[in-house]
């Protein structure tokens, strides 16, 4: 009789179709929404090409190093973070809890910011673009107040979208609008992950690789645009004295950290399914500098066109003052040109002074339009969308880029399903004849169901504060102890062996070192410095409120006490259980000790090498 | 394209159409409009006299409402708009924005999300199905293992338990073998 294959037969554990999708997964998973909205804008305000330099050294003493050990770890011990973790050793379980709490955290609100750019999505296909036109008022004498005062842009982001309310406290109801929205999302990601790998290996093809032709498309149309080289001048010209300042380091680590996507687990879980010899070296460094890259990729085209919004509004700055002038002195049409605004200006200054003043001309600085540098939604759903406007062809535009902005989140919150996914069904909690299809349908459910708070009125300043204490901190503290645990606890030596039976040859000494001192050392410094800033700034937000009298700036607000008792719970409860999973399997083993047949953890520890 | 008598002309035949649309008297004639004060910029003050009531100026706010009635007439004569061809104290009306019976981004929301339902229910029904026929192929090959076992035992003639394979006998000549591998 045939005896089954040898992998099947084993663990029955689902594979990769083959290495290059393992590798995309893997690169869709590091490659998000950061890499758009948030390394550009850390490049501009901190001096530019300078801050490449802390970035790249970021990179070499914490990233890669880190980025292999996970790999390497969920390779060699095929389980998920949970299981991987509980088998280097029962104490470090906690570390594989943290991470899986976490990467439910972020999937919650993940998807909610994937629901603004459906939302955004299918209202491009409209003709002309609903965030370019102000609604009119209720008697139709006018504009709308709201939008008049602020912008159209700004209109539909925060009352058409989001529908916002002015303070934290008032939750205001669900906008029905963003709950259909959150539901397609959560079907399109029950779609893609309905049978894990399987079927998201599958849709990583598009997901990943998609944003990269939209780039390139961005890429080429953007340089065409006037004032794309002013836009890209200013972000790429090195500032070098910006280097002193401490806060341009720990932005750059945090930001190497955070857009590698590591301590989620999810990279763990991905690098489990892998054949058990397979060069996890050469991937981590790959996966690295691809994510790198593509930051640096992403960051040509949106400078091309926030560039070219500032040039267009400086534009418009000065055909304003012009035409009042030439209104106010009678002067012929087309006398006083953009080119020859400022001599015009400086004539008619030394010769009616009253006159010029009595006009009250806006001074127009094509630098203060370059230095308004906004990150995260605001770059997408505000800055962007009101420069689509401005091009031809917007609709076209539009859909392009919401659709990007939609693969990119999506392949990343793949990862993050994975990373929940995959120690679920390794825990003895779930019975092997539920069909997978069931399983990843309930937890999408219980997702939306959950994520449905932040379609509330008040919603975004939820996503904030998830995004600002779940999503930041623990990560750290997990990192940290991932680092320490393998290098102490499991040891180097041994998993420098399990490296060298994967891969073929043992890691060289720069591995070494990162490993044993440098990386982990450089997480402890990291992660000081954000707590140190993190208190020293009060616990504030920025809302949005049209009865403020300096309306439309946003309005500085406190976080009431129990919003403060809610942040510290998210950024603390990760890691919580760290600590509470190695005091109970101490409080275990002292109560087991009494037991002489009891296993040493030394011998479990042999079993997992040898295996 | 060049301000010069003509276009002026042309303005004031615009102002006295607008006057008799407005009053319904085919009164005014193009020599009731006067201009002055004509600029470079192009801008200049008018004037529509009644020749009817012995040369008295006819009241601004009737000549703002005939004007503002036939707004749209005038700009398309001079090939311009409410923003380039400005009248002083006649603010434009706006015209509101066109709202579609159906919101577009519902259509294509619906869209979306019949593509994905769809999606879905296929890829459950080829999981319910791909289960289906591992149990059945599952159950065929025991069957089929259990009818080796019959018929090997009757074809062969040897009945199985002769051959115990259960009970493994270490052949003394492979043993020897082994010794021999062994010192290598």
């Amino acid at each position: 009789a045939d005896a089954p294959p040898e992998s099947l037969k084993e663990d029955g554990r689902p594979k990769w179709d083959n290495k290059f999708q393992y590798l995309l997964s893997c690169i869709g998973f590091a490659v998000g929404l950061g890499n758009v909205w948030r390394f550009p804008y850390l490049c501009q305000i901190h001096g530019g090409g300078a801050f490449l330099i802390p970035y790249f050294i970021a990179l070499i003493f914490e990233g890669i190093p880190l980025l292999h050990l996970e790999l390497a770890l969920g390779q060699r011990l095929r389980k998920g973070s949970i299981g991987a973790w509980s088998a280097v050793s029962p104490y470090l379980g906690g570390v594989g809890v943290g991470s899986w709490v976490v990467s439910v955290l972020v999937s919650l609100y993940y998807n909610t910011v994937l629901t603004w750019v459906m939302w955004y999505f299918i209202n491009s296909f409209q003709e002309p673009l609903p965030w370019s036109v102000c609604p009119l008022n209720e008697n139709r004498t006018g504009f709308n107040e709201e939008c008049y005062e602020s912008t159209a842009v700004n209109y539909f982001w925060y009352r058409k979208t989001l529908n916002i309310t002015p303070d934290i406290t008032e939750n205001g109801t669900l906008q029905w609008w963003l709950v259909l929205c959150l539901a397609a999302c959560w079907a399109i990601v029950y779609l893609c992950t309905i049978r894990g790998i399987e079927t998201t290996g599958k849709a990583i093809y598009v997901t990943a690789i998609f944003p990269y032709l939209v780039l390139t498309i961005f890429l080429i149309h953007g340089l065409t645009l006037p004032g794309a080289t002013e836009g890209l001048a200013y972000l790429f010209t090195p500032n070098l004295n910006s280097l002193k300042n401490p806060r341009v380091w720990l932005d750059a680590a945090t930001q190497i950290f955070f857009s590698l996507s590591l301590a989620f687990g999810g990279l763990i879980a991905f690098s489990s399914y892998n054949p058990p010899k397979n060069d996890c070296e050469k991937d981590a460094v790959m996966v690295a500098i691809v994510n790198c890259l593509t930051s640096l990729y992403a960051s040509i085209p949106v400078f091309s066109v926030l560039g070219f919004k500032a040039t267009t509004g400086y534009w418009d700055c000065l055909d304003r003052n012009i035409i009042s002038i030439i209104n106010k002195f009678d002067l012929p049409e087309q006398s006083i040109m953009r080119q020859n605004y400022t001599t015009w200006i400086k004539l008619l200054n030394s010769s009616h002074p009253e006159k010029i003043a009595a006009l009250k001309l806006k001074s127009c600085n094509l630098q203060e339009f370059l230095d308004q540098s906004v990150s995260g939604t605001g770059l997408a759903f505000i800055v962007f969308t009101q420069a689509v406007i401005l091009m031809p062809a917007s609709q076209a535009w539009a859909i392009l880029f919401f659709i990007m902005l939609f693969s990119l989140g999506l392949s990343s919150m793949f990862g993050n399903i994975e990373g929940v996914f995959t120690p679920l069904l390794e825990l003895k909690i779930i019975s092997k004849s539920i069909p997978k299809e069931l399983i990843s349908g309930i937890i999408c459910l219980i997702f939306f169901l959950m994520a449905l708070c932040f379609t509330l009125g008040s919603g975004s300043y939820w996503i904030d504060i998830f995004d600002s204490y779940a999503g930041s901190l623990p990560l750290l503290v997990i990192a940290f102890f991932e680092m320490t645990g393998v290098a102490y606890v499991y040891k180097i030596k041994r998993f420098s062996e399990d490296v060298k039976w994967m891969t073929g040859r043992k890691p060289n000494l720069y591995w070494q070192i990162t490993w044993r001192f440098i990386s982990p050392l450089l997480l402890l410094i990291v992660f000081v410095a954000f707590v140190t800033l993190q208190i020293q700034k009060p616990a504030s937000y920025a809302a949005w409120n049209p009865k403020y009298e300096d309306f439309p700036m946003k309005e500085e607000k406190v976080y009431p006490p129990w919003v403060l008792a809610i942040c510290v719970l998210l950024a603390a409860l990760p890691c919580i259980f760290v600590p509470l999973v190695a005091f109970f399997h101490l409080i275990k083993r002292t109560l087991r000790s009494k037991d002489p047949s009891s296993v040493p953890p030394e011998v479990f520890s042999c079993q997992v090498a040898i295996s | 394209y060049a301000w010069d008598a003509n276009e002026e002309y042309l303005f004031k035949a615009m102002v006295a159409f607008a006057m008799r649309r407005y009053s319904s008297k085919s009164t005014t004639q193009i020599s009731n409009v006067l201009l002055c004060n004509v600029t470079d910029r192009v801008s200049f003050w008018f004037v529509v006299t009644d020749s009817a009531k012995n040369v008295t100026t006819v009241p601004g706010s009737e000549v703002e409402a005939a004007i503002r009635m036939n707004r749209n007439r005038i700009n398309g004569a001079f090939l311009l708009n409410d923003k380039t061809l400005q009248f002083l104290k006649i603010s434009s009306t706006i015209s509101p924005p066109v709202e579609p019976s159906t919101p577009v981004w519902l259509i294509v929301f619906g869209v979306v999300l019949c593509l994905t339902v769809a999606g879905i229910i296929f890829l459950i029904v080829q999981g319910i199905q791909r289960r289906k026929k591992k149990n059945k192929e599952s159950s065929d090959t025991e069957n089929l293992e259990e009818k080796c076992e019959v018929t090997v035992t009757i074809e062969n003639g040897i009945p199985c338990e002769t051959l115990d394979l259960k009970a493994g006998h270490i052949n003394g000549v492979y043993a020897a073998d082994d010794e021999r591998f062994a010192s290598l």
